[in-house]
């Protein structure tokens, strides 16, 4: 399990495959745009007609969608609410959890159907869990073995204080 | 928790404001906001009430620069400090790197700094944080205002484990950068630590 205190790392082999995955999910399921957030609200991956979309605040919203939801569901006694659904005059939002830690975000609009959409989320899901499965594993094994260097150890006071200058 | 994306390059950290209700952590977004260069800043979100009061949280994402050659990127939310928000607080906690106590300096607001440091310890310890570790720093705000209690009577009152402190006056600005890049720093400390 990933401590509250462990980073996410995500690696380029890993990134292209999710990167696979979201445009086949694009395709297969005629949608507009896919990303990928994770539940703090950083964004993984988008995929589709994302040059007009502010992929970052749809991040943290998406994420505080979640993060409130979850809160209702604990509430009432369920553990959360895996899939949200709304639904807009020509724009529709799919929002769903993967692997109960990254939530997969469609939108599509009437070229595409919320029975098509669920159908295949529910296929890439299962694929994209296991690459997180992956990843998680990789991220531990790379954390523990002796040689590997965070390429932050060398982090020194003088590049901080250049980032705010 | 950080975000470390070796595919683009990029580290994400994300940092909260937390404080009692009006103490000023919108208005520090706010001006961290207005003056940070159009390109290194995205959107500034804030869920609010009609009162201007944070409901759920704000948000402004920062890209800063590059430390050997990863992309700097800051998360920075406020929770809503009034007290019957809690729920949410705990929800916005998820995933911290860093954490900015903004206390309201005025002497009437003493109580609810207290208070509400207590409800950040509580909640931190709930999402499984240790209190003692987890990169924190405390802005004592308000600053020009005249029926402030001094600094070092704050000092003792609010800030135990001696992390660093900055007095400020959000409105005009001033030590605002200043806590933002002392949380910003023992977050890339933490970083150089851990990873
Ligand atoms: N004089 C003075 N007023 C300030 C200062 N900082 C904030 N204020 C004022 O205090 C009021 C509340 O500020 P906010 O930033 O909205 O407070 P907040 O902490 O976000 O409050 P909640 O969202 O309810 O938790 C506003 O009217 C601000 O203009 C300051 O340094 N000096
Ligand atoms: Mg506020």
């Amino acid at each position: 399990m990933i401590g509250p205190q462990s980073s996410l790392v995500m690696y380029e082999e890993e990134y292209q495959q999710i990167v696979v995955l979201l445009e086949k999910l694009l395709q297969e399921s005629n949608s507009k745009v896919i990303f990928l957030v994770d539940k703090n609200g950083q964004l993984i991956a988008a995929s589709g007609e994302t040059a007009n979309l502010d992929t970052t605040s749809l991040a943290s919203l998406t994420a505080g969608n979640i993060a409130a939801t979850g809160g209702l569901a604990k509430l009432i006694g369920e553990k959360e609410f895996s899939i949200l659904f709304h639904e807009g005059e020509k724009d529709n939002i799919h929002i769903s959890i993967v692997g109960g830690r990254v939530i997969l975000v469609v939108i599509f609009d009437e070229r595409s159907s919320l029975g098509l959409v669920r159908l295949r989320v529910k296929k890439t899901s299962m694929e994209l869990a296991s690459v997180f499965e992956e990843l998680a594993f990789r991220s531990e094994q790379e954390s523990k073995s002796a040689d590997s260097v965070s390429p932050f150890a060398e982090i020194t006071d003088d590049d901080i204080d250049n980032l705010f200058n | 928790m950080s975000f470390i994306n070796y595919a683009s390059r990029e580290i994400n950290c994300k940092i909260v404001y937390y404080g009692p209700g009006l103490c000023g952590k919108t208005t520090n977004l706010q001006y961290i906001f207005n003056k940070t260069a159009e390109e290194s800043k995205g959107k500034m979100i804030s869920l609010a009430t009609e009162t201007e009061r944070t409901l759920f949280f704000d948000f402004l994402p920062l890209a800063l620069g590059d430390i050997r050659g990863f992309k700097t990127r800051f998360h920075l939310y406020t929770v809503p400090g009034q007290v019957f928000y809690d729920a949410s607080r705990k929800l916005i906690l998820k995933g911290v790197d860093g954490v900015v106590f903004v206390a309201d300096s005025q002497e009437e607001r003493l109580d609810a700094n207290i208070e509400s440091l207590e409800n950040l310890k509580d909640n931190l310890d709930e999402q499984g944080f240790d209190i003692e570790k987890i990169p924190f720093v405390i802005q004592y705000n308000k600053r020009d205002l005249p029926n402030v209690t001094p600094l070092d009577e704050l000092s003792r009152l609010l800030n135990e484990r001696k992390v660093p402190e900055l007095e400020a006056s959000a409105m005009t600005g001033e030590g605002v950068f200043e806590t933002l890049k002392a949380v910003a720093k023992l977050v890339l400390n933490d970083l150089k630590k851990g990873g």
